[in-house]
């Protein structure tokens, strides 16, 4: 280890104060307080961090058999607007 | 509260996490939760964390939707550790999958697929149930599917068929009522008959789902088993009338697509609750088909 | 007995038509109606090509928002066509899918969407990951701060860093009912901190070379080498921001020591 690599520990000690002084600690009280998390987390939710789930039923919804790109962007990028104005991120009528 | 080593003949639901609180609540009319296998082989998060607050108050039913019991190829063995992982961390009151196949090479079509019934087929199906039971080291039920072709290859009646695996494995069977009357439906058959030919000793759980309606090439009707709207007045009567002749048996309602708030999947199993406290007395509607 | 080995089998013909509504149907498939059922065979083509788009659509509703019902369905059909699951667990299902949007032409115009995809896909890493319990911040009070730069300090599995030239995290925010729409600075980027420290996945958006810090020490370095690098590696490194974040968002489950050389 070079003197370049050796952070002096009174500046990790000061920081480390500084972060604590202000951290609320949030996540610390979740994981320790199962029942709260519990009723915080699963409270009737449909969480869609879970991303996608198995299914043992078909569907009645029909997919186009074309394969044609046809569509442009027109979802929330048409009121997303950069500081330069709508620019490239508005959408074109299909 | 000490579970049961089975399923309770009592109705169930298959599970979705926005009904969690309400099935927690005390008053939900079930016996049993289901669960797809799949959805739960994570590490760990909420899922699991779920699972072990369902357990505490329901039997737990693991169905599994993806190990291609019907293809020809062999079984994914790591799939199959996967699922005894499941079953060792969550122990069911019973484990089941389907007469149908999902994968094939490397790609999985996350649909329940049909294998034509020939000697061919039966041999590697019965073969797959044999590796799963020895694998998992339980019985497991194998369900009837829902088609929408036919194979000219075929041989074997489907009845015929899931007796003769459940006769050489020693599997269970699990009775798909709204797949009996949309696969009758769709091949122009009558599920009556499918009904009187089918091997009920061996049924110890029966499914009930709504499907939707569509037609053919040719105009002909045609069902698709979505699980998306109410089960169907007609297959609750072949409900009622199987249950007459069976007795009481475990009864879930599938409702997998536009899954409704709690209360209508609630009377949905309230009514196979009826139905199964009647002995199947309650037959209240003729068979359209 | 074991039946002996096939040379095919009757999913060699009906795999292949299942994701190409090009290909001919399976000649052993009939119906009692047509010999040439191509309306029931739609019925499994449609079950596999929507039901896989609609997984994708589970895992990227962000996406989904950012460019419309119409352009995700288009773009999620041609990824599942290309891309279609190896797994039965679909909700690892479109790891694949931010690497495609980077190379998908008509999403060229948004060269930020993939990196936003990345951290969707975190977020679901993070909701399936395996449980720990984090640190309470009175752990890093309590220690000895001669000692503080040799800690080796773990962190959750369910963290994941997603490093982004783009504000990923504003644009991820802004699309999940976490913001307000508005305007956004496309100049400023963004690393993003995904993490679900009990039930609930969060996303932090990373003071400038935290993230670099949370790799050091993922890689097993000291607190005092890992902010070295941090340092090193990033103008303005703000060592107080990013101890906040090692101590007080959860992202830390054990701190560690080398044991004292004996003499």
């Amino acid at each position: 280890m070079t003197t370049k690599t050796a952070l002096a520990a009174t500046v990790l000690a000061t920081s480390l104060a500084a972060a604590l002084s202000f951290t609320a600690n949030p996540a610390a009280a979740q994981g320790s307080d199962k029942e709260k998390c519990y009723g915080v987390a699963l409270k009737g939710q449909n969480d869609c961090a879970a991303g996608p789930g198995t299914t043992c039923a078909g569907t009645s919804k029909t997919d186009y058999q074309g394969n044609a790109w046809k569509y442009v962007a027109k979802g929330t990028c048409t009121t997303m607007t950069t500081p330069k104005g709508n620019g490239s991120l508005t959408a074109k009528s299909s | 509260m000490t579970l049961p080593a089975t399923l309770p003949d009592d109705a169930g639901v298959g599970f979705k996490p926005q009904h969690l609180d309400d099935l927690l609540a005390g008053d939900a009319p079930i016996g049993f939760v289901e669960i797809h296998a799949e959805n739960y082989m994570g590490a760990g998060g909420p899922p699991h964390a779920m699972l072990r607050m369902l357990r505490e108050r329901f039997a737990l039913s693991i169905h599994g939707v993806g190990l291609s019991i019907g293809a020809s190829r062999p079984l994914d063995r790591d799939h199959l550790a996967r699922l005894r992982t499941l079953c060792d961390r969550h122990p069911p009151q019973s484990f089941s999958e389907h007469l149908a196949w999902s994968s094939h090479g490397d790609v999985y079509y996350n649909d329940l697929l049909p294998a034509p019934y020939t000697a061919a087929t039966l041999a590697r199906v019965c073969e797959h149930v044999d590796a799963v039971q020895t694998a998992l080291g339980r019985e497991m039920l194998l369900e009837n599917p829902s088609t929408y072709v036919l194979f000219e290859t075929s041989t074997i009646p489907e009845t015929e068929f899931l007796s003769e695996v459940a006769r050489r494995t020693g599997c269970g069977l699990l009775l798909d009522v709204n797949n009996v009357f949309v696969s009758a439906l769709n091949h122009g058959t009558d599920p009556r008959a499918y009904l009187a030919a089918f091997p009920l000793a061996r049924v110890k759980e029966i499914h009930l789902g709504g499907h939707a309606e569509t037609t053919d090439d040719t105009g002909a009707p045609l069902l698709i088993d979505a699980h998306g709207t109410p089960v169907a007045d007609p297959v609750w009567t072949l409900y009622a009338e199987t249950i007459v002749r069976t007795g009481p048996l475990p009864t879930l309602i599938e409702w997998d697509n536009d899954v409704p708030a709690w209360p209508v999947l609630a009377a949905e199993a309230a009514r196979a609750r009826a139905i199964l406290r009647a002995g199947g007395a309650a037959v209240l509607h003729p068979v359209a088909a | 007995m074991t039946a002996p080995p096939l040379l095919t089998t009757p999913q060699d013909d009906f795999a292949p038509a299942l994701l190409d509504p090009d290909h001919p149907l399976p000649a052993d498939v009939t119906s009692h109606t047509t010999r040439h059922p191509v309306r029931r065979f739609a019925v499994y083509r449609n079950n596999v090509t929507v039901g896989l788009i609609e997984a994708v659509r589970a895992r990227f509703p962000a996406i989904e928002r950012i460019v419309g019902d119409d352009f995700f369905d288009a773009m999620a059909r041609t990824f599942v066509r290309a891309h279609p699951p190896r797994s039965p667990i679909l909700a690892i299902y479109g790891d694949a899918f931010p690497d495609f949007v980077a190379g998908f032409p008509p999403a060229a115009e948004m060269p930020w969407l993939a990196d936003v995809a990345r951290l969707e896909t975190a977020r679901t890493v993070a909701y399936h990951a395996a449980d720990a319990t984090p640190l309470d911040p009175a752990a890093f009070a309590a220690l000895d701060p001669a000692r503080l730069g040799a800690a080796r300090i773990a962190l959750h599995p369910s963290a994941v860093v997603v490093r982004s030239s783009w504000p990923i995290v504003t644009v991820w925010a802004m699309n999940s009912d976490e913001a307000p729409l508005g305007p956004v600075d496309f100049g400023v980027p963004e690393d993003a901190l995904v993490l679900r420290p009990a039930l609930t996945v969060v996303v932090h958006r990373l003071p400038p070379g935290t993230a670099v810090l949370l790799a050091a020490l993922t890689a097993g370095d000291t607190l005092a080498e890992a902010a070295t690098t941090a340092s090193g590696a990033t103008p303005g490194f703000d060592l107080t921001a990013a101890l906040a974040v090692v101590v007080g968002t959860g992202v830390a489950t054990t701190i560690a020591f080398d044991p004292e050389p004996q003499p």
